[in-house]
């Protein structure tokens, strides 16, 4: 019944929509889908490339100063020299590598993509609060993120000096005062996706607070709203102090400042041409101020989908949902106090590390409570194996891994041995990629149905999921091994001249060749996702017969979503309660205990 | 451009108390407070970590930097008043007191600017010490807002002020919303004053 009414507000919404130029519609558009799908398209564009970056590098660690085949000359003297990747190039794919990945991939997608398109469905809103400050957004991350690829054309490239960008290092990086080189591009293409970022999470705080659905209070939130609502927060406040610190170092390098620069800076046995008095860990307690809040940033959306996608498929509402609340908050406020637990070897202090790692060792257990809420969830569950479902179990041991061996860098005492080796990359790898990453594959193969009104084929989602699984686990599991073995993150030579690494170089070869692989197996999820927009077989309207509120629309959902606004009876995930029959086992958050009784 | 309305964007929700754009706005504030938070504890690390620091007073023109926290101050005041003038529906008063607060913040950077470049001829540049860095960021990053506020309060004064015909209530929130932000950049100079004018050096 629901469903006749709106269909007829969906063809009143095409007639209203084809009014619109192709620009207003498709472009300029202020409707949350047609923006989370901008998002979405342009971060995966993002990420490919990221990852891609990171391909190449990949060779040069697996066979150091060997000619790379056929890219090699594609990309100039300069850059390769011989077809042989230069030292600095080296660098520049590193540093972008991570600020790719990171700030135009990762996050845009996890809160830009689904944030936008899904929390306003969950809700029962017809868009987001202010939706022209939502299209704002989205055009500043792409300005940003503009910036930050022409920044490889640049004379001298993009930044060397690591995602991080460590002052001094960065602010004496290609000196010149002009405003095109690579580390300035860098800081100016992140005060855009810093102001973009901003942008959103002000809407999206008062987009959950304000327009939600009449009978959805706070406790009756899909979990993935939740996740939304914390990650916002800390983009909200942590991302200022880093626009600040890039204010600051963009100074430096522009402006001749010394924020950053310690008196009696010597650069390749000259003084440094600087009146001195600055402080270069000043920077690094900026910069993790933010980023540690933003590997939860990362991370939550992340957890969200999982949850989403987990009690869906075991068709049992999620264990603890009062605990996973909770949780996700005091994790979104414990990570605001944990940052200088990256700075451990900086000469901080004993009392300062002390401090931290106990924070760090706190922060520990609100993340599992939430794995552990996301396994118990499992049993007594009659698990459909559904692509989705996959990528969401494999979330949970990979997230595992990561986050358990981070335990011994959250330490002082191992961190001093651990610091800046492979091991760290393996960890946080761990975390983001078969962590978050899977969780973002759970996320499209789930609501993809919903966005496009088609479906994907299960077979080439099952290839992709079992290839991805396999090789991802090649590349970073490794990594530990190497990392304890002593091997600095660093080298441009993946350790072969150092003694100490020899032992452990083969698997340097094991890592690229994983990594090659992983990239083969992502072409059947190219293929699935972009032939079966068209081609795929039409979805119905609740396809995996869902509760929450997202599957209450026709679908694709129509501008304006919703035909009337729904209602809320009941909490997010009732699904298998007693008295409902096998067949339709759930009650669905729209619909009032009447009609659900008598449709079970 | 569309059909839907969002709701809220006018009356307050129940539940909550707020229209939108006041949540929005607070919310934007406290990642303003973030963002001037993370220059105010430079200011504290760089300062304890330094041997030597001006007073700002030897430097910086204390007299003028007085008169420009008279000028905020007022500009504040007029800005209430303008909000308050719309509240008893008496839009000429709002045009003045809204027009007095785009003077205000106007004479705040003609004033800023003589500063500036009072500095510049003594030689005084942002590389010139720590201290000089800090004073020109801070004070350059305030001016920005301010110069974002009047954009904002010259907009409310002239074109956007049609609304008051169309949707009077929308528009005294816009107003409202834009005072808020107002307030704070008022706020950030208050804090401003003492720190880089007044605070002796060591």
């Amino acid at each position: 019944m629901i469903h006749d009414t709106n269909h007829k507000a969906a063809h009143h919404a095409e007639a209203h929509h084809e009014e619109m130029s192709f620009w207003r519609k498709y472009i300029f558009s202020t409707d949350h889908k047609v923006i989370g799908i901008q998002y979405g398209l342009t971060a995966l564009c993002f990420l490919f490339f990221g990852f891609c970056l990171v391909m190449m590098m990949r060779w040069q660690l697996a066979y150091p100063g060997q000619p790379m085949p056929w890219i090699g000359k594609w990309l100039g003297e300069s850059r390769m020299p011989g077809g042989v990747m230069a030292p600095e190039f080296y660098n520049q794919l590193g540093a972008m590598h991570g600020t790719i990945m990171v700030f135009l991939g990762i996050v845009p997608l996890a809160v830009g993509a689904f944030g936008n398109y899904i929390v306003p469905l969950q809700i029962g809103a017809q868009d987001m609060a202010f939706p022209k400050l939502n299209m704002s957004s989205y055009w500043v991350y792409f300005v940003g993120g503009v910036v930050m690829l022409a920044s490889f054309f640049v004379p001298e490239g993009a930044a060397q000096s690591g995602w991080t960008s460590y002052a001094p290092l960065s602010v004496i990086a290609t000196p010149a005062k002009s405003l095109f080189r690579g580390q300035t591009m860098w800081l100016i293409g992140m005060v855009f996706l810093i102001t973009s970022s901003l942008l959103g999470s002000v809407n999206f705080i008062t987009t959950i607070i304000q327009l939600r659905a009449k009978g959805l209070t706070f406790m009756r939130l899909p979990f993935f709203v939740w996740a939304q609502l914390v990650t916002a927060f800390l983009l909200l406040l942590a991302f200022p102090p880093l626009e600040a610190a890039g204010v600051m170092q963009l100074m430096d390098r522009v402006a001749g400042t010394s924020f950053f620069l310690p008196s009696g800076l010597v650069v390749s046995g000259r003084a440094w041409p600087a009146s001195g008095g600055g402080n270069a860990l000043l920077w690094q307690h900026l910069f993790w101020f933010l980023a540690h809040p933003e590997v939860y940033v990362l991370i939550l959306p992340g957890m969200g989908i999982v949850g989403e996608v987990i009690a869906n498929n075991t068709r049992k509402p999620l264990w603890g949902y009062t605990s996973l609340v909770w949780a996700v908050m005091i994790l979104g406020f414990l990570s605001f106090i944990v940052w200088a637990h990256h700075m451990f070897l900086t000469g901080m202090g004993t009392a300062i590390s002390t401090f931290f790692q106990t924070t760090t060792m706190i922060i520990s257990i609100p993340s599992i409570v939430i794995l552990t809420a996301l396994i118990l969830s499992l049993w007594g569950g009659s698990i459909r194996f559904t692509v989705p479902m996959l990528f969401a179990l494999a979330f949970l041991p990979m997230f595992g891994i990561g986050g358990l061996t981070g335990l011994p860098l959250g330490l002082a005492t191992s961190d001093i041995y651990l610091h800046d080796t492979y091991y760290v990359i393996g960890h946080f790898h761990y975390v983001v990629a078969p962590g978050t990453i899977f969780a973002m594959f759970a996320g499209i193969y789930y609501w993809y149905p919903k966005v496009t009104g088609r479906k994907l084929n299960d077979t080439l989602g099952r290839i992709h999921f079992w290839g991805s699984l396999l090789f991802i686990n090649g590349i970073f599991m490794p990594m530990f091994i190497q990392g304890m073995a002593g091997v600095s993150r660093r080298l441009y030579d993946g350790g072969t001249s150092y003694l100490h690494a020899q032992h452990v170089l083969g698997l340097n070869k094991m890592m690229s060749v994983s990594a090659w692989c992983l990239a083969l197996f992502q072409i059947p999820f190219i293929l699935n996702f972009f032939w079966h927009m068209w081609a795929g077989r039409k979805a119905e309207e609740n396809p995996w017969d869902a509760t929450t509120l997202e599957w209450a629309t026709p679908t694709p959902p129509p501008h304006g979503n919703f035909a009337t606004v729904p209602t809320v009876y009941r909490n997010p995930y009732e699904y298998s309660l007693p008295g409902s029959e096998t067949h339709k086992d759930f009650y669905p958050q729209w619909e009032p205990d009447h009609v659900a009784k008598a449709r079970a | 451009m569309s059909a839907i309305e969002i709701p809220y964007t006018v009356e307050e929700r129940p539940d909550t108390g707020l229209y939108n754009a006041k949540l929005g706005v607070w919310l934007f504030l406290a990642s303003e407070v973030m963002l001037f938070g993370a220059l105010f504890s430079t200011y504290v690390l760089l300062r304890v970590g330094a041997d030597r620091w001006e007073h700002g007073a030897d430097i910086l023109n204390v007299p003028l930097a007085t008169i420009n926290t008279m000028v905020l101050i007022a500009s504040s005041v007029t800005m209430v008043m303008s909000w308050a003038s719309l509240q008893v529906k008496n839009f000429a008063r709002f045009k003045l007191f809204m027009g007095l607060t785009f003077l205000c913040g106007l004479c705040f950077l003609v004033i800023k600017y003589f500063e500036y470049s009072a500095k510049f001829e003594h030689g005084l540049w942002p590389s010139t010490s720590t201290f000089m860095a800090i004073y020109f960021t801070m004070t350059g990053l305030h001016g920005l807002h301010v110069i974002g506020g009047m954009i904002v309060n010259g907009y409310l004064w002239g074109p956007g002020a049609k609304m008051w015909k169309t949707e009077p209530h929308r528009f005294t929130n816009r107003v409202e919303v834009a005072g808020l932000y107002w307030h704070f950049v008022d706020l950030v100079w208050i804090f401003l004053f003492p720190t880089l004018y007044l605070l002796p050096g060591k």
